[in-house]
């Protein structure tokens, strides 16, 4: 799947791009790789979907965006797909999965909410909850960030069992 | 933060241009010199409000598996329990929630669900909480990480 040159290449992306006049070059020099190999192995798995994105990971809070709620919901399984797409369409909404209930959990529908204010958190689910039809709901807002990291994929001296 | 530096973010939170000179690049959209650019991202990224710039992976397209993860931690205990649930990097996220029923809520990502378990075994053990709900996504309708600033 992923073979080892692609792995430095990983560790490489990963971490914060040299700003330099030609970056791909430096990783490349990093990774063993041309910077023609780097562009061309980016490209492939930015259409291919491995890497989501290639660029800043800002610190919202920082920009602007203070308020961070996460919006639980009750979806009758028939139209969670249908929920869900409609969600996924608004711009507050940055994510949107369904994830499986329990009998202590009921939620199965989870959408991350950003806004400048607690109010405005309130509005935009009243949004997706008049959009979809979907009443039952609870909004958990962020009292405190207790971590925030990149991932790190394929730390060295911890080879991935396969 | 000025509009020049808002042109900037809007256009590298989407994503830097992946050609052999990126920034100069960058510059020539938002109509400043390459050596702009590069002072303001070197300056935005010393602010504090560019957390990193690289590329973010899809953790299933590598190989890796993740879920969301969710406790009740007692109010008094947040710290002891915090510090025991970030020790892991598989642990990317976590975040105290103002709900009494669920409160510490955490991503984590490994190479197997096998190494999942033993994570939150590992956690149950050290933290004496027996409870720890895993609610690994079953469908991904929207992951975005861009604002309009």
């Amino acid at each position: 799947m992923i073979d080892e040159r692609e792995k430095e290449l990983v560790r490489r992306l990963q971490d914060d791009l040299p700003l330099v006049e030609r970056p791909y070059a430096e990783v490349g020099e990093m990774a063993g790789m041309s910077e023609e190999a780097v562009i061309e192995t980016i490209e492939r798995w930015k259409a291919d979907g491995t890497i989501r994105r290639l660029g800043a990971i800002l610190r919202h809070h920082k920009a602007g965006v203070t308020v961070n709620a996460m919006g639980v919901w009750r979806v009758p399984e028939a139209h969670i797909e249908e929920v869900g797409k409609t969600m996924a369409e608004f711009a507050q909404v940055s994510h949107c999965y369904e994830r499986p209930a329990s009998e202590d959990w009921p939620y199965n529908l989870y959408t991350m909410i950003h806004a400048r204010s607690q109010e405005e958190a309130e509005e935009i689910a009243t949004l997706l909850s008049e959009a979809t039809g979907m009443e039952s709901y609870e909004l958990l807002y962020t009292e405190r960030e207790l971590k925030k990291a990149s991932m790190r994929y394929f730390p060295h001296g911890h080879e991935k069992e396969t | 933060m000025d509009d020049v530096d808002r042109k900037i973010l809007n256009i590298i939170q989407t994503g830097l241009p992946v050609t052999p000179r990126p920034f100069g690049e960058l510059a020539a959209q938002v109509g400043v010199t390459d050596e702009e650019v590069v002072d303001r991202i070197r300056r935005l990224k010393a602010e504090g409000i560019i957390r990193r710039l690289g590329a973010t992976f899809d953790s299933s397209k590598l190989g890796y598996v993740s879920t969301l993860c969710a406790m009740k931690a007692p109010l008094e205990c947040i710290e002891a329990v915090a510090e025991i649930v970030n020790s892991y990097d598989n642990v990317t996220h976590n975040y105290l929630r103002d709900d009494p029923r669920l409160n510490v809520w955490f991503t984590v990502i490994a190479e197997s669900h096998e190494r999942i378990d033993e994570i939150l075994d590992e956690i149950r053990a050290k933290s004496g909480i027996a409870r720890i709900l895993s609610l690994p996504a079953v469908r991904l309708f929207k992951v975005r990480v861009a604002f309009e600033l």
